[in-house]
């Protein structure tokens, strides 16, 4: 049953195959068998997941299924869900049990997903290699002495070791897309307000989007059409229809126009990379697509960029944490400004103390001109590059990350060296666009993820993208060895 | 520009973020090292460039001046650290 698509199994039960009580206990049999080698859960939510079963399967009988009603589900631990322990990765929330649903939680129940636990991730979703939760690493399930990339490094194992076929994430600066590469699996940012912040725990709030981790693209556009839409309590929100992302999955590809950006494939990038991502391109040749080298000039500031914007709206946006209304509280303060240092010291870790402090720097008074407002200043140049090229193109492609899977521990004591992990997946977030990792082939047995970057609102044309190269390769089928 | 162990104790202060005496010194090091990396940013001639704030240009969105909400207060403060007669608790401010 774990083997199947998300497709398959909703055809599954809606034909009375199985029933989604049996396939949530499936999933849940195997998160116990098996998440202990790769610690993706923090939560596991067994008697809520076999409860929503078995409503959804009573809404099956009924006749009112939708494509998700049934289909167990992994939900990033920063997704606020009522009642249970929300704590984004961080010792800080240690004790919190959100006390209301994102929207996210909410759509994805409304539409009958089964919420079988929350993923474990970096803290606050500050990092690239899940190491930095306060509850230890992910490993990746093709080799577990390696980093599943992150920060949504729990849902994106946990989907690639068929502990669920579906799992939420979110992405800051590429914490959907280099996990789904470094693990094998679909992964996409949608455009910036598409899908809403409310209950997503924030971080910066500019940058930051929800999206699915999946197996396919064809899986992706499901869960997409659920989790995508106008919500009225996210001020930054998009009035927009939803597009039926299903419908123009098959549409063929001739005459596509993919924009290669010469600098996506220069220094850094690991030649084993760079070669299965040439052999990626190749077969878009083959599928009728028209590639084309462009240049984004700007792209060597968009980390630069990235790490004042988003430190400077993280030291904002994690200033709530203050030990006095939820979270983590220092035992026996002295005063007030003890409180809150102690609490906040205490209760955050290394990175995300890293981060608050190069915020506060570059947000206090005399400096704000100097790094804040010229990185927003750098940021609108990132952008203009890509309108510019999508006058051309249609689509932007290149590597997700400049290398596979790296070694726990083997980034951890240098952050700028780190934070180069997400050189080719920042700059869409400083632009606001919507992108993709897909499965593109194996380096040293370690999965290789082809990025796609679109122009706005064009979620549907990049899956449908996705989807024609999924159906003539088959990288996106591979199980890791021990999880077949 | 290079941060010493004085100026990350000042930066921790407005920051309401006790670090560890000991840890200060990596700090430093580290913040001074993202610095660095950043400092990148000022070799580009931005001259008239306005600020990107919001990937859309989009601004906010005004709504009806009404109440929508409704008072969940209990709820809220149920997962409070302390909390007495519908107000949070904080050590004594004022002698």
């Amino acid at each position: 049953m774990y083997r199947k698509s998300l497709a398959e199994l909703a055809a599954d039960l809606q034909a009375g195959v199985c029933s989604s009580a049996e396939l949530t206990q499936a999933c849940l049999d195997r998160i116990a068998a098996l998440d202990g080698r790769l610690n993706a859960f923090i939560t596991v939510t067994a008697d809520a997941a076999l409860q929503a079963a078995r409503a959804a399967d009573a809404r099956i009988r009924a006749g009112q299924a939708g494509p998700l009603t049934g289909i167990p589900f992994a939900h990033k631990d920063i997704f606020c869900t009522r009642g249970v322990k929300t704590s984004c990765g961080s010792r800080m929330l240690d004790n919190f049990p959100a006390p209301y649903d994102a929207t996210v939680t909410r759509k994805l129940a409304e539409a009958g997903a089964v919420m079988v636990g929350k993923t474990n991730m970096d803290e606050f979703a500050m990092g690239s290699s899940n190491e930095t939760s306060f509850y230890g690493p992910v490993k990746n399930p093709w080799d577990e002495t390696r980093v599943p990339g992150g920060s949504s490094g729990g849902s994106a194992a946990a989907v690639a070791a068929r502990l669920v076929p579906v799992s939420t994430g979110t992405d800051t600066g590429g914490s959907i897309r280099q996990p789904a590469a470094l693990c094998g699996i679909t992964g996409l940012k949608p455009t910036y307000g598409r899908v809403s912040r409310y209950g997503m725990i924030a971080f910066a709030s500019s940058l930051d989007q929800g999206g699915p981790f999946t197996r396919s693209a064809q899986d992706a556009a499901i869960v997409l059409g659920a989790m995508a839409g106008f919500d009225e309590r996210d001020s930054t929100s998009v009035q927009r229809e939803v597009e039926d992302y299903r419908a123009t999955l098959d549409a063929p590809l001739d005459g596509l126009k993919i924009g290669l950006p010469k600098e996506y494939f220069g220094d850094g990038l690991d030649a084993g990379v760079g070669a299965a991502i040439e052999a990626a391109l190749e077969q878009y040749r083959k599928l009728g697509a028209q590639l084309v080298e462009i240049s984004l000039p700007n792209t060597h500031l968009a980390v630069p960029a990235y790490y004042v914007v988003a430190p400077a709206e993280c030291s904002s946006n994690l200033s709530r944490f203050d030990g006095v209304r939820f979270g983590y509280r220092a035992s026996s303060p002295k005063d007030l400004t003890d409180l809150y240092q102690r609490s906040r010291g205490e209760g955050f870790g290394a990175e995300v103390k890293r981060r608050i402090l190069i915020g506060t720097y570059a947000l206090s008074a005399g400096y704000y001109d100097a790094y804040y407002l010229k990185a927003q200043q750098v940021r609108r140049l990132i952008r203009d590059d890509f309108l510019r090229a999508f006058e051309q193109v249609d689509v932007i492609m290149g590597p997700t990350a400049p290398t596979t899977a790296f070694r726990l521990g083997e980034k951890a004591d240098d952050p700028v060296s780190m934070y180069l992990s997400d050189i080719y997946t920042i700059a869409a977030n400083l632009a606001g666009l919507p992108a993709m990792s897909i499965p593109a082939g194996f380096v040293n047995e370690l999965p290789v993820g082809l990025h796609v970057i679109g122009n706005y609102f064009s979620e549907g044309r990049l899956l449908n993208v996705g989807h024609r190269y999924q159906q003539v390769t088959d990288w996106h089928t591979r199980c890791p060895a021990g999880y077949e | 520009m290079a941060l010493d162990a004085n100026a990350v104790a000042k930066i921790a202060h407005l920051a309401r973020l006790g670090i560890n005496p000991e840890d200060v010194p990596e700090y430093a090091r580290n913040l001074s090292a993202i610095l660095a990396f950043v400092e990148q940013l000022n070799a580009v001639d931005t001259t008239g460039v306005i600020p990107l704030a919001h990937p859309l240009d989009a601004t906010q969105r005004l709504r009806p001046d009404a109440v929508t909400e409704t008072n969940d207060r209990d709820n809220f403060q149920s997962v409070a650290p302390q909390t007495e007669d519908g107000l949070y608790l904080v050590p004594q401010v004022i002698e």
